[in-house]
């Protein structure tokens, strides 16, 4: 019987709480979301920690999906526990992007998106992880709490390698922040071995054109070993140039050349680059097209 | 009648959730045990020390190698005549084996506690690249046996070898492609497990486990540890699917019995998914280099086989004794040709036993994949259409009975007719035009073929036994005076619907609904002896044995009905149901009439005691051959290598079918098992023989979403030799969809000259196919 070894069990009633709780509990104590990276480690007993702080009754606070305004501009705020189903229920967040469309309707099965959330995905930080590489292309803005308040990172810091965050362990993440643009496009595109699996690799793209220019670009990446989930070098190369098959194949190569993937059960470096520059032009190409 | 659609008498209680299963199973005062398994591939084992979980305050034992060699019982035949470690004492020989067992008051402290049990390993080398296992440099794994000094298992062989030769050299055109079927698992929903309950005082060793042979183990048990055969009784409860992977009794079996004795308490393991998937029967690893000689105009004359057969760190296969490579030297297949001849090496290698399993047929499917995929590459050789080449080289109807170039003997079959109805069924024709205008506009579609043989219904007991118990199966029926009848069989269903189909059968025979008919099975106190239900036998030789002991009560019941009738039984037909005088029919008689008189005071002839009950055992004249064939449509992603089954065709031929629904439904798991093999499944080693399959997440599932709607058509050509002309085909679909998968793959990559690659074809696989760099599917990926 796979079950998890003896831990401590408390059930946060505010996001303050939470943070006190793990102030009293240490660094030996995590917090569990939807529960759908850490029990399994614990049942394999990859993970021993002696207390969970459960955050599952936050919904109020942590749970919502909302356009806010933010100075001149809009963003869309998104609380670290929705679930990855309701992400996908949320015509607010796909309509404007629909790079959460494609990426949450093959992230894992419906059993797993139904728990699982936003929140608990960037934490966990899995090198594969699908949504780090969707909010690394969106150039989204995480929002921490701890003892000390709240403080914003940049998506693209948040990582700090294999299953390591910003976060620190008397911390919470509470919020993902996207900044809203007209004219924007994006775009995922995973390939994977089945349904359900975790990416042999993927892309996203999020593209915005202003008079037949791109004025902005954010390209995603996972499962290939690129530093902070994205292709800066890509995105600059894009930057300025009309969109078109070209400037994407080429957007391709030079964030393929970027990566440093690793050999796996799930397919050898070279094919994992090779999947790098394939779906980065696919998913810039659908991008485009989406504007 | 009694033989069509209904649905399964099973349902009603799977479908509310009310089946009971061995973890459903709980005994007043009962124990949990749970095993301590081995993280390294190979290693000596210096130490074990088990101080900190026995002082564990919920343990009540920890039974290590040591425990068990006390007792005679560290070691235990195999079904393959060689020996298995029970408990580790030496060494450990796979990544997962079995190093100690601890029993406590509940499963959590028992998974506890095997994290304070210390063993002291001294790593060595591992044999991992079943082509490196006799390399005169490689570790030694089973130096526990005496004398041995590499890890060669066995040589076999079968066929015609000088007959095979002579047709190669004078050939117009061969053809030779090496080829992997890699080590798979069944993955059963339901993991293995035994509840052990040891009665002191009665001295009666009760075992409730998830076997697809019951009565086998009882023997096995008695025979190992030397209980009293009537003191045990073993009971197979409802079983979440077998698959072969439930033949064979597991270390667990043992520790959970012992633990019983030990301990005078009911001892329950169950293990999880990981120790199912690392330890449990795996299935194929078979290395193969096929051959055809052929003429220039496409008639096959000649096959030659090589293979290297992975067995793992004991030999375990589960399969008829006398043929250690099952039934593979059936694979010259459904051709009709001169000569053919194979042979066979068993290696040893630093992983888990086994072999036979996953729905095999006792490796049918290696036979029939190895035989399908050759065909095709001598068809690109040729080119020649595919389907084309098979139609020109099918046996012929007229040659039925066929006896095969290595001596089968084809009991029944119309091979052109079912490869035609699934050519016109998928519309070849049109697809190979449609295939076409997609090449012109460079996407990659496919088409594969495969026709397939079987082999099942283990068997004449001359021929075939299981550690010299011969493969006839008993079966026993009951009719009560009200004409409600119990059936007894020897095999145990793991969703087959046995409770349904055999009831079918009574019912067919004896005129009574099949709900009139209780199927009793899988509990060695109720039912007569038998070997169970594996290899697709249940329906050629326990279904045989339901006709016949029905037969068997009709006969008496119309001695019954002659008195009734105050008529000479000669005088008596059997029509519609009844017994009747001939040529009167209104003056009949049914079962039920005849079964309460059976128990009345009616006077019966001299020499009829009364009631209708009768018993018989089956002892099958020769196999069945059920035979398919199918068709599958890919569409291949050229830039990520990804591919979709966008149709599967297939045809079957299982002689007459019982309850079509289950047939199709067999049918259906079958294909999804196919898709599963050929596009994703597969458990490699890394080279220190660490297991990359060993959960769900690294060993996939098909799902839904990859399997097509499965389009299927019959033809119905009975077996001459079994009373209802039934064949078996719970393996049917398993053992001929890869093929179909993997031809279809293989023929999308015609344009790059791809001619074979190995399963399973996942996306990575298909793209470093088509750069013409494969690699090697069974080991870590370079
Ligand atoms: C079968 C299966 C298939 C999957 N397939 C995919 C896939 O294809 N692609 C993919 O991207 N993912 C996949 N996943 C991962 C899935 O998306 C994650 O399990 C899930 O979303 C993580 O969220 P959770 O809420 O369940 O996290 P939990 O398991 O609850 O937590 C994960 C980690 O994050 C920490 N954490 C959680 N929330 C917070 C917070 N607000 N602040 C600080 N720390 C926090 C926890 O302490 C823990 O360390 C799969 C998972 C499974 C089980």
């Amino acid at each position: 019987m796979q079950v998890p070894a003896t831990f401590a069990y408390e059930r946060a009633d505010s996001v303050p709480h939470a943070i006190a709780l793990l102030e009293r509990y240490g660094p030996d104590a995590r917090i569990v979301a939807g529960g759908h990276s850490l029990i399994p480690m614990m049942k394999l007993r990859l993970a021993q920690p002696e207390a969970l702080i459960d955050i599952n009754g936050l919904a109020g606070e942590l749970g919502r999906v909302a356009i806010e305004r933010e100075g001149e501009g809009e963003e869309l705020a998104i609380g670290a526990l929705v679930r990855h189903a309701e992400l996908l229920d949320s015509t607010a967040a796909t309509d404007l992007f629909p790079i959460f469309r494609d990426a949450e309707r093959v992230i894992a099965d419906p059993i797993v998106r139904n728990r699982g959330t936003v929140g608990g995905s960037l934490c966990q930080a899995d090198p594969s992880e699908d949504l780090a590489a969707v909010f690394a292309a969106l150039g989204a803005t995480a929002v921490i709490q701890g003892p000390g308040g709240v403080r914003t990172v940049p998506i693209r810091e948040f990582h700090r390698g294999p299953y390591e965050t910003a976060v620190e362990p008397n911390e919470l993440l509470i919020q993902l922040r996207v900044p809203v643009r007209p004219g924007t496009g994006s775009a995922y595109e995973k390939v994977e071995r089945r349904v359900g699996d975790w990416p042999v690799a993927a892309a996203g793209a999020v593209l915005t054109v202003e008079d037949g220019v791109i004025t902005s670009a954010g390209i995603g990446l996972t499962a290939v070993g690129a530093e902070g989930f994205h292709a800066p070098e890509a995105e600059e190369l894009l930057t300025g140039r009309p969109p078109g098959a070209e400037a994407f194949a080429e957007a391709g190569r030079v964030a393929a050349e970027h990566c440093e993937p690793h050999a796996d059960q799930r397919g050898p470096a070279d094919y994992k680059r090779h999947l790098a520059a394939e779906l980065t032009r696919r998913a810039l190409t659908t991008a485009a097209g989406r504007i | 009648m009694s033989f069509g659609r209904m649905h399964r008498k099973e349902d009603a209680r799977f479908i509310r959730g009310r089946g009971t299963y061995t973890d459903d199973v709980r005994l007043p005062g009962m124990l949990y045990g749970a095993i301590l398994r081995s993280p390294h591939a190979h290693a000596r084992i210096v130490s074990v020390d088990t101080g900190a979980a026995e002082a564990h305050p919920k343990v009540r034992a920890v039974i290590t190698g040591r425990t068990l060699e006390g007792l005679g019982l560290a070691w235990m035949p195999t079904l393959s005549r060689d020996t298995q470690a029970v408990l580790a004492t030496d060494k450990a020989r796979f990544q997962g084996q079995e190093v100690a067992f601890v029993v406590a008051e509940d499963p959590y402290s028992a998974r506890d506690a095997l994290e304070l049990i210390d063993v002291e390993y001294d790593p060595l080398d591992a044999v991992v690249d079943a082509r490196r296992a006799l390399d005169p440099d490689a570790p030694v794994i089973r130096d526990d046996l005496e004398g041995r000094t590499g890890n060669h298992i066995f040589d076999w062989e079968a066929g015609d070898r000088a007959r095979t030769d002579a047709l190669f050299e004078r050939a117009e055109v061969t053809v030779a492609q090496d080829m992997i079927y890699p080590r798979v698992h069944p993955a059963p929903l339901e993991t293995c497990g035994a509840l052990a309950d040891f009665d002191k005082v009665t001295g009666k060793l009760t075992v409730w486990c998830p076997t697809q042979a019951p009565h086998a183990h009882r023997t096995l048990y008695a025979m190992v540890a030397g209980l009293p055969e009537h003191k045990i009784r073993v009971i197979s409860p409802d079983i979440g699917g077998g698959f072969g992977g439930k033949v064979g009794i597991y270390p667990g079996y043992v520790c959970a019995i012992v633990g019983s004795i030990v301990t005078g308490r009911p001892v329950k393991w169950m293990e999880d998914r990981s120790e199912n998937l690392m330890s449990t029967a795996f299935a194929r690893d078979y290395h193969m280099r096929g051959e055809i000689a052929a003429t220039r105009d496409g008639r096959i004359q000649a096959i030659r086989v090589k293979v290297l057969a992975d067995h793992g760190a004991f030999n375990g296969t589960a399969q008829p004794t006398k043929f250690p490579a099952g039934f593979f030297h059936v694979f010259s297949g459904s051709y009709d040709v001169e000569a053919a001849h194979c042979e066979v090496t068993g290696v040893y290698t630093n992983k888990a036993p086994g072999g036979v399993a996953y729905a095999c047929s006792f490796r049918v499917t290696e036979a029939v994949y190895l035989v399908e995929r050759m065909v095709d590459v001598l068809a690109a050789e040729l080119g020649l259409d595919p389907a084309e080449l098979r139609m020109r080289n099918l046996l012929r109807p007229e040659q039925f009975p066929y006896v095969s170039p290595t001596g089968w003997e084809y009991d029944s079959g119309d091979y052109p007719k079912a490869l035609r109805l699934a050519l016109d069924l998928v519309g070849y024709d049109k697809l190979r035009a449609e295939q076409a205008d997609r090449r012109a506009r460079g996407e990659l579609m496919g088409i594969g073929i495969s026709f397939f043989t079987e082999a099942v219904g283990a068997g004449p007991r001359k021929h075939m036994d299981i550690l010299g118990l011969g493969m006839a199966d008993g079966a026993e029926l009951r009719v009560h005076p009200t004409g409600k009848a119990v059936l007894r069989v020897s095999c145990q269903s793991q969703g087959q619907g046995h409770e349904t189909t055999f009831a079918q059968i009574v019912g067919q025979e004896l005129g009574i609904p099949a709900d009139d008919v209780e199927v009793v099975h899988g509990d060695t106190d109720q039912t007569p002896f038998g070997l169970g239900t594996y290899g697709s036998r249940s329906t050629p030789v326990s279904g045989a044995a339901t006709a016949l002991v029905a037969r068997k009560v009709r006969d008496r019941a119309r001695i019954v009905a002659a008195a009734m009738l105050e008529a000479s039984p000669d005088d008596l037909e059997w029509a519609g149901g009844r017994w009747s005088v001939v040529g009167d029919p209104s003056a009949g008689k049914s079962l039920a009439e005849i079964a309460l008189a059976a128990h009345s005071d009616l006077e019966l002839p001299e020499g009829i005691e009364g009631h209708l009950d009768a018993a018989t055992v089956y002892n099958p004249p020769n196999l069945t051959y059920p035979f398919g064939a199918y068709a599958c449509v890919v569409d291949v992603d050229p830039g990520t290598g990804q591919v979709k089954v966008r149709r599967f065709v297939a045809v079957d031929d299982c002689g007459v079918r019982i309850n079509p629904m289950i047939v199709e439904g067999q049918i259906h798991g079958g294909l999804a098992d196919g898709v599963g093999m050929a596009l994703m499944q597969v458990m490699a080693f890394d080279e220190d023989g660490n297991h990359l399959g060993a959960s769900f997440m690294d060993y996939l599932l098909p799902t839904a979403m990859e399997c097509p709607s499965w389009e299927l058509g019959e033809t119905v050509t009975p077996s001459p030799t079994h009373p209802i002309g039934a064949k078996g085909v719970g393996e049917s679909a398993t053992v001929g969809s890869p093929a179909a998968v993997v031809n279809a793959v293989v023929d999308a990559l015609g344009p790059y000259g791809v001619r074979h690659a190995d399963m399973p074809l996942t996306p990575a696989n298909v793209w470093r196919a088509v750069q013409g760099r494969p690699f090697r599917t069974d080991l870590a990926i370079p």
